[in-house]
């Protein structure tokens, strides 16, 4: 996943923009301070590129993402040209998926409770939302599994507790997700395939 | 998809219905246009005037919920008109079947009905069997009871003016579409059908898609290149996520859930492993034991041995007949039977049909887990519309995810293409993977079950856990490793020798013994012998020339681009269309795609095999007794539709659909209090509820708030203007939102009732921004697809009325 050309190529490609124009007699003026300043700005330089799939419809276009390696932050995403499907194309939604990244800041960041009755979230650790959690699922199974159904027959299920999504997650998210909900003995799942 | 995305460009003629491919899968369009400029013809059939209209060759209306009518008149017109592939029809499907002489079907039912439990005993949805068990058959198709006969009766019915008088659809634009799409029925012309929501959400969706199959079979269209039902799915890993079964019915890899009547695994395998007695067919199915047993492998590892069924009795029984899917999950929650809840990045308090039910079904939740890397309305739903927080009870976790940017893992896209993805960066703060949160979940539960015991620990303490790297973090090449599966010991298998801990390089591999492990069967072949993981592969070698890139990511199965694709040779194995040669039989073995199977073609009569191998017969099947609604897809009107009768048939709706029948689930079909057809639909700018969307600055200035598509003469009718503020308002529930009047929606003749129809997009929600609107789904129906459940979001009656 190299970046070697890229670089150069953003760079080239602003300067012969100018060189074009300025023969055609264009004040390239503003164009030249730009590809100055491109050429003075390190982000490029520093960026790592990495391959992703969009994450909105199901055409999974291809997507090279830039991070810049002194703050680790995506600061650039844009389609992958050599991608067979998208052929670097993106829609609008996945044009700005950069807006789903950190650079957002309506992200989530903290996990979050909400006490019974309450009307506010208050900020929790991971150890103890997942210690929770937990006993909390430990506590419903153990007061609602049945181990025979209504005719005897043998069903080891749990009905008390449910699992809704995810197709927005990836495959080995996916296959955890099923084989959790399998051993505590859920039957009531289903996600967004069949809505 | 049967096909893939840059296999559209090859197609001739493109119907799109039930879709708005430009502008809800836009890179797809890519691929239409391109077959385009290639001369190919596209169709768009849509109750309503979109891009994908304006970029189509022709386009024509129908009334939501009526896709079945004009399907079932395009089977007429294929049938009366000879222009269905004779060969293909002959050979590759069951039309030479003849069926059991007491199948009958009157007046909108098949045989078999109870109206008391609303099912169908299927007993005489079966055919003739010659004394060793094979189906009979009538090569000359003229037996009176062989299927394509049949079809012939059942379709005759569904005459131009019937149809046109059902869809609203004027006849001279029926016969055009019919005529320019049967134009495909010939061996060297690919016709292809994309569709999405627009088919499936319907209470008839699943035989929404069967008529489509019907019609792609009987003109030769599957297996082909540019051809196949292509679903265009509508979220990045839908593929994936059904493959890997978060489904109540299903376990990875589409293994059938057990039921408490299959006390054993032997009796399980017993059940669902379909025989044949055809030695002509491979029937694929009966390796299902191969791929039981190494998913209970892969689930509980070394516990999982011969002597305890390997782990059988851990899996959870459902109830024979009971049906877990999600708007009974929804009942349950309603009725406070369900307890506890996890939600992982889905947002039902906007997403699932009859809003107000789910959000007061939340309310009945002691606890509930939501997974997301924005707030929703269904994790803030105690701060809703309505609801008084003191007075809920619900605990809330609220738990920070990482982006899809932020993982590492695999995605599957809708032409079945696993792609490998790369992290860009860490999470902002807190936030972690969705593996990292379920790793943790089930490691504190293992833990608390060894140290407390509790009600049977087993299926906990005994899954095989071990998914995480060196930090102790989720590690997704892990689980994608247990996944395709490892061989457990040494094992020779057709003289190749493979040593233990070898991945399984393809599901023809897996074993019944319990010497493979393999999480999901059908990705089997992922990983190579010695460990490589293809779905990295970026390689751009394309030797057909056709667009398949074998080398670019893994497709499943076995990297088979273009399934089916034995129908796309003759008898012989020569391409029906040289033109483009998909597979082709030479100097005795298959060249092209990767083959259904490596038998030599049917012309052999000694080792050949027919060409639908998952099928037990063979063949595809034009009649279908798998479906609970019957064999031949038949027309009913939706559960809230305009018209008092169907036009078919004394019978009004489905008559399998569960009918819900609390107060909150009212519905009123052919009301004049409810006068319009509403349907429902997303735009370029936003995805499915907005949930991720929303929060996004460069979307929202481009589609900031819920509004009403209405007709302009609907707005004449109604005295509204184009921005006015309107209420729409169902049986259920009702909102306030901006009429868009525009002509993209036409009021239908229906044999001369004018009925109009309205829409609404379903982006929205009342967190963010503040003042966008609510859902669309405050409106919606509590009713699904008698087969699947699948709501019926795309049909149902609506007021609109100026505030």
């Amino acid at each position: 996943m190299g970046v070697s050309r890229r670089e150069f190529l953003a760079v080239s490609g602003a300067l012969g923009a100018g060189l074009a124009l300025s023969s055609l007699g264009i004040d390239t003026g503003p164009l030249n301070a730009y590809a100055e300043e491109i050429s003075k700005i390190d982000k490029l330089k520093t960026a790592r590129q990495s391959f992703s799939t969009c994450c909105y419809c199901a055409v999974g276009c291809g997507l090279i993402c830039s991070t810049d390696e002194k703050t680790g932050k995506v600061i650039n995403i844009e389609g992958d040209p050599e991608h067979p499907v998208n052929e670097g194309s993106l829609c609008a939604k996945g044009a700005g998926i950069f807006q789903t990244t950190a650079a957002n800041p309506h992200r989530l960041t903290k996990v979050l409770y909400r006490a019974p009755g309450s009307d506010k979230w208050q900020s929790k650790t991971w150890d103890w939302a997942i210690t929770q959690i937990a006993r909390r699922i430990k506590k419903t199974r153990d007061a609602g599994f049945m181990t025979v159904n209504s005719k005897g027959q043998t069903v080891n299920r749990l009905e008390n507790i449910a699992h809704m999504g995810s197709s927005n997650v990836d495959n080995e998210e996916c296959w955890l997700i099923t084989a959790m909900a399998r051993s505590m003995g859920l039957v009531y799942i289903d996600h967004q395939a069949r809505v | 998809m049967t096909n893939h995305w840059i296999d559209l460009q090859h197609s001739d003629v493109i119907l799109i219905q039930g879709s708005n491919a430009a502008e809800n899968h836009p890179i797809s369009f890519k691929w239409v246009m391109r077959a385009k400029e290639k001369g190919a013809k596209v169709i768009h059939v849509d109750p309503r005037f979109t891009r994908t209209s304006a970029r189509a060759d022709f386009y024509t209306a129908l009334r939501s919920g009526t896709d079945i009518a004009f399907f079932g008149g395009m089977i007429k017109y294929i049938l009366d008109n000879g222009t269905y592939f004779r060969e293909y029809v002959e050979n590759y499907t069951n039309a030479s079947f003849i069926v059991d002489e007491k199948f009958d079907f009157k007046d909108g039912v098949f045989s078999g009905y109870d109206p008391s439990t609303r099912k169908y005993d299927k007993a005489t949805w079966s055919y003739m069997k010659d004394s060793s068990g094979v189906p009979e058959r009538d090569p000359t198709l003229q037996n009176p009871h062989c299927v394509l006969q049949l079809l012939k009766e059942h379709y005759s019915r569904y005459d131009l003016e019937t149809v046109s008088t059902t869809t609203g659809t004027p006849v001279e634009d029926l016969k055009k579409v019919y005529e320019l799409y049967s134009s495909t029925g010939v061996k060297d012309r690919a016709g292809t059908v994309m569709y999405a929501l627009g088919q499936t959400q319907h209470t008839t969706g699943v035989q929404n898609i069967r008529a489509l199959c019907m019609i792609q079979l009987l003109l030769g269209n599957m297996g082909i290149c540019g051809g196949g039902v292509n679903a265009l799915r509508g979220e990045p890993n839908v593929q994936g996520s059904t493959d890997y079964a978060i489904l109540s019915h299903i376990l990875p890899g589409y293994l059938a859930a057990p039921r408490a009547s299959m006390k054993s695994l032997d009796e399980y395998l017993q059940r669902l492993t379909p025989k044949s007695a055809d030695a002509r067919s491979a029937n694929w199915w009966q390796n299902y034991p191969k791929y039981k047993v190494s998913l209970l492998k892969a689930w509980f590892g070394d516990k999982a041995t011969k002597e305890n069924d390997f782990g059988y009795s851990w899996v959870p029984k459902l109830d024979d007949g009971q049906d877990c899917t999600i708007l009974n999950m929804v009942d349950r929650m309603y009725e406070k039977q369900i307890k506890g809840l996890f939600v992982v990045a889905q947002n039902p308090a906007c997403s699932l049909p009859n809003a107000n039910k789910v959000r007061e079904a939340l309310t009945n939740l002691e606890w509930f887990v939501n997974v997301n890397i924005f707030d929703n309305e269904t994790a803030s739903f105690w701060k809703g519309p309505g609801m008084d927080p003191k007075k809920i009870k619900t605990e809330v976790f609220l738990l920070p995810a990482a982006a899809s940017v932020e993982k590492e893992g695999s995605q599957t896209n809708s032409g079945r293409w696993v792609h490998w993805k790369y992290a860009a960066s860490k999470p902002p703060g807190d936030a972690v993977s969705t593996g990292d949160i379920v790793i943790r979940i089930v490691a504190k539960l293992k833990e608390l079950y060894k140290k407390e015991k509790g009600a049977f620990p087993d299926p906990i303490v005994n899954l095989k856990w071990d998914y995480t790297d060196e930090k102790g973090r989720f590690s997704a090449e892990k689980v994608a490793r247990a996944v395709n599966g490892q061989f457990l010991e040494d094992v020779t298998i057709a003289d190749k020798s493979y040593k233990k801990g070898d991945h399984v390089p393809s599901f023809a591999l897996l074993q019944a013994d319990g010497k493979t492990s393999s999480g999901c069967w059908i990705i089997a072949g992922s990983f190579a012998q010695d460990g490589t993981n293809l779905m990295k592969r970026r390689g751009k070698n394309d030797p057909t020339g056709l667009g398949l890139y074998p080398e670019w990511s893994w497709a499943w199965p076995v990297n088979r681009r273009i399934i089916y694709n034995r129908a796309s040779v003759d008898l012989n194995g020569q391409p029906y269309n040289p033109q483009r040669p998909l597979l082709a039989w030479k100097d005795g073995k298959w060249v092209g795609d990767v083959p259904d199977g490596p038998w030599p073609p049917m012309a052999d009569l000694e080792k050949g095999k027919y060409p639908f191998i998952m099928k037990p017969d063979g063949v595809s099947s034009l009649f279908g007794p798998g479906l609970g609604d019957g064999p031949f897809p038949e027309h009913y009107e939706p559960l809230e539709g305009p018209l008092a009768r169907n036009p078919f048939s004394g019978q009004l709706n489905s008559p399998i659909i569960k009918i819900f029948t609390k107060e909150c689930d009212k519905f009123s079909g052919c009301d004049i209090r409810f006068p319009f057809v509403m349907t429902t639909y997303t735009s370029t700018e936003h995805w499915c509820t907005g949930g991720i969307t929303r929060w996004q600055s460069w979307l929202t200035e481009a589609q900031p708030q819920v509004y009403v598509e209405i007709s302009e003469e609907l707005a004449k009718l109604r005295e509204i203007k184009n921005g006015d503020q309107v209420k729409v308002e169902s049986p259920r529930g009702a909102l306030q939102c901006v009429a868009m009047v525009t002509p993209r929606f036409r009021p239908f003749n229906c044999g001369g009732q004018e009925v109009h129809q309205v829409g609404m997009t379903f982006n929205y929600g009342w967190l963010f921004p503040k003042d966008c609107g609510d859902s669309a789904n405050l409106l919606t129906p509590t009713v699904g697809d008698g087969n699947t459940m699948t709501p019926e979001y795309k049909a149902f009656m609506v007021n609109v009325t100026k505030v």
